[in-house]
């Protein structure tokens, strides 16, 4: 009964023991602590409303509308033909994330954004007619100031990204689904 | 230690059970302090009543505040309108956060300039640092509680700072606001927050006076106490030393408290949150300004952040930066000045950091490229000053001990 120390023989089983414990304990624990990590995480409602509808009928060429998706908004903008072609003809080479116009758009008159700046996620100006479009006709980001151009892309500031383009289909001719 | 005996018998018959009355009367009444502290070492337990006074405050708020978006401005305006005291409660709390600030950013110099942190009170330093990293997400999480404009502004720039890290950085920001933008989630968690922390701080608070107490306070001199001469109780001489720097303290906060409300705040923040309009220029409140311009003084997104976290992160090895054995600026010439150099850069920092970049600075060169000087010099300071001067820099020589210089003064 005096036999508890490890020198007698039976240590590798104590040591089994309490690896085996330790290991299981931390494992355990580790388990435990997801369901708190993960109920940070948006919930099934966040979830839920995760799709806009709009109509685009009443946009003329030249306007810009903005709408909530997802509690950001998104911009939507009816391009001119000169707006197109600006966003056609510059060089990718020139870009910090090069883009190709037409992979941003499905129809190109129709430009359709989230309007959060990819540096630390300000709203650019350029919606509406007064407002600033920056160096390159898009949008131009007064925090810290990043330029987009008539394709959303960045092309000047700190901002590392273009706009992204959400996902979005359309019903018909003058109706979209974002989300 | 002895046994204590209290003619009170409540008190013994407390003491028997739990020994707390001697541990008061160890670390409030008898605690020895050295004799030659002056006032800049009434900024610790000047930041300690802050903070009560945050936590009453903040309390009280709590009663009547509601975290959700389509009332949270709305609360915080009735407080102030129509509850009770409840301007006074809002305005000892707003105005509390950049007293706390600026009281221990007095300390934080204070210890810099009397090498407080070095041997062996290393641990102390990092604590403190500790708890300034406390305070400064308490505040920041406090900032957007009124769910004003600068409030969602400045929560929805904060928090994109975590998208900069590389591959999991968005999912870690929809992870802080729980969904796809600054929110209710994010709301209600920021208050969940903004309550729990500040008890955390305190609780780092008692941790950091263990440490001070267990070496006891630095001094002027820098040198070590080594007779009991060397001392005095902290009660009475400097307990009513800090009622007498409370008592000034007091006036110029309750200044501000009465008569300047708002001087600290940004108009911006009386304006109702609104998701879908940024205001033209955002600025965090006054005693982040110096880290704002290290995040803007770098061009790349990810390297601004990092620039920025080091900034507060290199506090942490401080001690072992400046291995100078010397610790008071007082018997380091060079040091001294440098000292004041770097005061000097962190208030440049602060400047640059409440300009917007492109303006002017005396017509010679843009907020950018100072910002870019200014936080170069920061790190200079830190990583290549300190361990050089702590080489070559001919000290001064050291007094023989404390209680020798304070009876010298006194001679004159
Ligand atoms: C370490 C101490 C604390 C600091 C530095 C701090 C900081 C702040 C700041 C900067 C604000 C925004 C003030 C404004 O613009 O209105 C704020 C608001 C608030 N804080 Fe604290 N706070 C602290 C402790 C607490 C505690 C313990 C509570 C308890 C629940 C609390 C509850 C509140 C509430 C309800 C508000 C919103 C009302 C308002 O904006 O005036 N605070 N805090
Ligand atoms: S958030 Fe747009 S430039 Fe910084």
């Amino acid at each position: 009964m005096t036999d508890n120390s490890n020198t007698l023989g039976d240590g590798s089983r104590r040591d089994f023991l309490l690896v085996s414990t330790a290991t299981l304990g931390v494992a355990g624990t580790a388990l435990a602590v997801w369901p708190f990590i993960h109920s940070a995480n948006p919930a099934k409602d966040v979830l839920a409303l995760a799709s806009t509808e709009v109509d685009l009928s009443a946009v003329e060429e030249g306007m810009a509308i903005t709408v909530m998706w997802r509690g950001k908004p998104v911009f939507i903008r009816h391009r001119t033909p000169s707006d197109i072609q600006m966003a056609a003809e510059v060089e990718l080479a020139d870009m910090r994330d090069p883009q190709a116009d037409a992979d941003r758009v499905q129809k190109p008159e129709w430009l359709i954004l989230v309007g959060v700046c990819t540096h630390l996620g300000c709203i650019p100006s350029g919606q509406k007619l007064g407002d600033s479009r920056g160096e390159f006709g898009g949008w131009f980001c007064p925090c810290h100031g990043s330029h987009y151009d008539t394709s959303g892309r960045i092309r000047k500031g700190p901002a590392p990204f273009n706009l992204p383009v959400p996902p979005y289909a359309f019903t018909d001719d003058t109706n979209i689904v974002i989300g | 230690m002895s046994k204590r005996q209290y003619n009170n018998r409540v008190m013994q018959w407390v003491e028997d059970r739990l020994p707390i009355i001697s541990l008061m009367e160890n670390s409030g009444v008898i605690y020895p302090t050295p004799k030659n502290l002056n006032y800049w070492w009434n900024y610790g337990s000047l930041a300690g009543v802050v903070m009560v006074i945050m936590i009453l405050t903040g309390i009280f708020l709590a009663m009547n505040y509601q975290a959700h978006p389509t009332v949270a401005f709305d609360s915080v305006e009735r407080i102030v309108r129509d509850v009770n005291y409840g301007w006074l409660l809002r305005y000892l709390h707003m105005n509390g956060a950049s007293m706390f600030f600026l009281l221990v950013y007095i300390h934080m110099f204070r210890g810099m300039y009397y090498g407080s942190y070095k041997a062996p009170r290393e641990l102390l330093w990092m604590i403190g640092v500790t708890i300034y990293l406390a305070m400064m997400a308490t505040a920041f999480m406090g900032y957007v509680l009124p769910w004003g404009q600068m409030s969602f502004w400045g929560a929805t720039v904060i928090t994109n700072l975590f998208s900069a890290v590389p591959v999991v950085g968005t999912d870690i920001v929809t992870w802080m606001w729980g969904g796809f933008a600054v929110d209710f989630p994010t709301l209600n968690r920021f208050f969940a927050w903004h309550y729990l922390l500040p008890f955390i701080l305190f609780a780092l608070v008692f941790l950091h006076l263990w440490a001070l107490h267990t070496h006891k306070s630095n001094n002027p001199l820098g040198i070590d106490a080594k007779t009991p001469q060397d001392m005095m109780p902290f009660h009475p001489f400097y307990t009513i030393k800090d009622l007498y720097g409370l008592g000034f303290f007091m006036i110029f906060y309750l200044y501000f408290v009465f008569f300047q409300p708002n001087f600290f705040g940004e108009v911006d923040n009386y304006i109702p949150a609104n998701p879908m309009v940024t205001p033209p220029h955002i600025v965090p409140e006054w005693y982040f300004l110096p880290f704002y311009a290290m995040l803007r003084a770098v061009p790349d997104k990810l390297g601004g952040v990092i620039v920025m976290f080091a900034g507060v992160l290199i506090l942490y090895v401080l001690p072992w930066l400046d291995t100078s054995k010397v610790r008071s600026a007082r018997f380091r010439p060079v040091f001294k000045q440098m000292f004041w150099i770097f005061f000097l850069d962190c208030l440049v920092l602060g400047y640059v950091g409440a300009k917007s970049p492109d303006e002017m600075f005396m017509g010679i060169m843009t907020m950018t490229t100072l910002g870019q000087i200014a936080t170069t010099y920061y790190f200079f300071h830190f990583i290549v000053l300190l361990p050089l001067l702590g080489k070559y820099e001919t000290t001064k020589p050291l007094p023989n001990s404390i209680a020798e210089e304070v009876a010298k003064k006194y001679a004159q």
